[in-house]
């Protein structure tokens, strides 16, 4: 097969800014087809962790000397760079988390709980196709607040089934939550629509963009969403740094979990008065080598254009799709059309296991998920216990599928 | 040609599994999960007045390692007493499949042999017999 290399990206020169991608895995070029699970960095990422530990280590806000004038100049720079990178209004309107997850806890835990937003009888609107991490802090809302889940389905083609959020959406409904591309089918949901009719009723609407956020372009007013969340992982940058989006006075409206320094602005014996937000939310030392390589990671992809990345990645999703139709015995789940999914495709093979599936692709160099994907609502609903699951970013391209098809055909050898 | 963990004897087992099936008239029963993969297997033994495992099936779903180190398990156990099938130990069903294994495939691997300590009473979690 030919990869013909006509792209929005030059992936060739992408390739070199990965030190990773310059390995082989037993003689074989590695091919990474994981990046839905974690991206790879660039050394523009690692020189910026390594440049704030060489030249610019001091812990962030009030030092009074250079040094950590300069971390804070550094990290608040990066909080900047990601506020203007989603189209926030201002940079206090980010606040830093470690993931996607605690973000979702925080709106859940500070929002919902704490500051006692959801109340006995309100109702709270997911969608199956959620990661765990969208779905479990909502069981928390629902224990602690005896408040009701709600769920929109997904049809067979891995599209939600919008119809049913005139049904779900009442004057109950305090929360309206779903991804904004799903982790496992790839679909690229309407968020600006749900956000409509949440607001229609006066819900939130609370967004997981981990899968979005590093794949397209994403304008938080243009989405119309409250809240929003996503990990830095994913997108470039290094773990343990996460983003939470909040529109100022939602934010405003959020109790902080975790107390200590930093996120407070007085504190006496027995009462404490919070920071002004995001501050309130970054209890403790911050993670400062995290946010500030996130900020590399943001010039990064901004450097490359968003559009730019979402139009090379429908283009490999687009032959991805194209090419794993011809794989006997292989079937695709989520949206049939590159324009309606992102850089992620599931797939399962009749005889296979996704397991064994995984681990022949190993032995070819090629690294790719199995298993439940953290979204085993979403298996139950099509009846799967675990699928194979490659998925795509700014380093691969066509040549990277093709090594994929020739690799399941060594699956087929072996299983026929 | 099979390379690396897909050595033909996890195959055969995998493709043509002995002793696949359930036993209504076993004496000692469990099954597990791995929630990790979705592998299942469940064992039925059926001992004997002397102590010894007169019938073996198992019966299960999951990746090529979890089922054919059952089916590779209950031929380990065929004609075993108690006591022997007690004292099998997971390295030497690991040694048997002959394959090396990542730690991740490991627990594919022990899933039918921790449902054997199950039927065995030797876990606190028996959910069989």
């Amino acid at each position: 097969m030919v990869a013909a290399a006509k792209s929005a990206l030059d992936v060739d020169a992408i390739r070199k800014d990965f030190p990773i991608l310059q390995r082989t895995m037993r003689g074989k070029r590695l091919v990474y087809l994981d990046s839905t699970a974690t991206s790879q960095k660039p050394q523009s990422v690692l020189d910026a962790i390594d440049d704030y530990y060489a030249r610019y280590n001091a812990n962030v806000h009030r030092a009074i000397y250079e040094l950590g004038e300069e971390s804070t100049r550094e990290y608040e720079g990066a909080r900047e760079r990601i506020a203007a990178f989603i189209g926030a209004k201002s940079p206090n309107e980010i606040a830093f988390t470690k993931s996607t997850t605690e973000s979702l806890n925080t709106i859940a835990y500070g929002w919902a709980i704490k500051a006692g937003h959801v109340k006995e009888g309100d109702e709270i609107v997911g969608t199956v196709m959620e990661h765990h991490s969208n779905h479990v802090p909502w069981h928390f809302v629902r224990d602690l607040r005896g408040a009701a889940l709600k769920y929109v389905d997904v049809d067979d083609d891995g599209h939600l089934r919008m119809e049913q959020y005139d049904d779900l959406i009442t004057k109950r409904t305090k929360v309206v939550t779903l991804a904004h591309v799903s982790n496992v089918l790839g679909t690229i949901n309407d968020v600006k629509a749900v956000a409509r009719r949440a607001h229609e009723v006066g819900a939130i609407c609370v967004v997981d963009a981990a899968q979005s956020v590093p794949h397209l372009p994403v304008d938080v007013q243009d989405l119309g969403c409250d809240f929003l969340a996503f990990s830095g992982h994913k997108m470039l940058g290094p773990t343990g740094i996460g983003v939470l989006y909040g529109r100022a006075d939602v934010l405003e409206a959020t109790e902080p979990l975790l107390g200590g320094g930093e996120m407070i602005r007085e504190v006496h014996l027995g009462t404490a008065e919070w920071n002004d937000v995001p501050y309130k939310f970054e209890g403790g030392t911050p993670n400062i080598e995290g946010a500030i390589g996130l900020g590399a990671a943001v010039d990064y992809l901004s450097k490359l254009g968003m559009g730019a990345v979402r139009a090379h990645e429908r283009d490999v999703t687009e032959y991805a799709l194209r090419a794993l139709a011809r794989v006997p015995g292989l079937r695709i789940y989520g949206p049939k059309s590159a324009d309606e999914r992102g850089g992620v495709i599931s797939f399962t093979m009749e005889k296979a296991h996704p397991h064994d599936i995984a681990s022949i692709l190993d032995v070819e160099g090629v690294c790719v998920r199995s298993g439940h994907h953290c979204a085993q609502p979403l298996m139950d609903r099509y009846g799967l216990p675990a699928t194979t699951r490659a998925s795509f970013y700014v380093y691969n391209d066509r040549e990277d599928v093709d090594a994929l098809v020739a690799a399941l055909g060594k699956v087929h050898e072996v299983f026929g | 040609m099979a390379t690396g963990l897909y050595q033909e004897q996890i195959l055969d087992h995998y493709k043509h599994p002995r002793n696949k099936g359930q036993l209504a008239d076993a004496t000692h029963h469990a099954g597990d999960s791995n929630p990790l993969c979705g592998d299942s297997v469940e064992l039925f033994l059926r001992v004997d007045g002397s102590d010894r495992i007169a019938d073996v099936r198992f019966d299960g779903q999951g990746c090529a390692i979890s089922q054919a180190s059952a089916s590779l398990l209950t031929t380990l156990l065929e004609g075993k007493t108690l006591a022997e099938a007690r004292s099998l130990g997971k390295e030497t069903l690991l040694k048997d499949l002959g394959v090396p294994l990542s730690a991740v495939r490991v627990q594919c691997a022990v899933l039918s042999w921790n449902v054997l300590r199950r039927a065995l009473g030797e876990t606190s979690s028996a959910t069989g017999s």
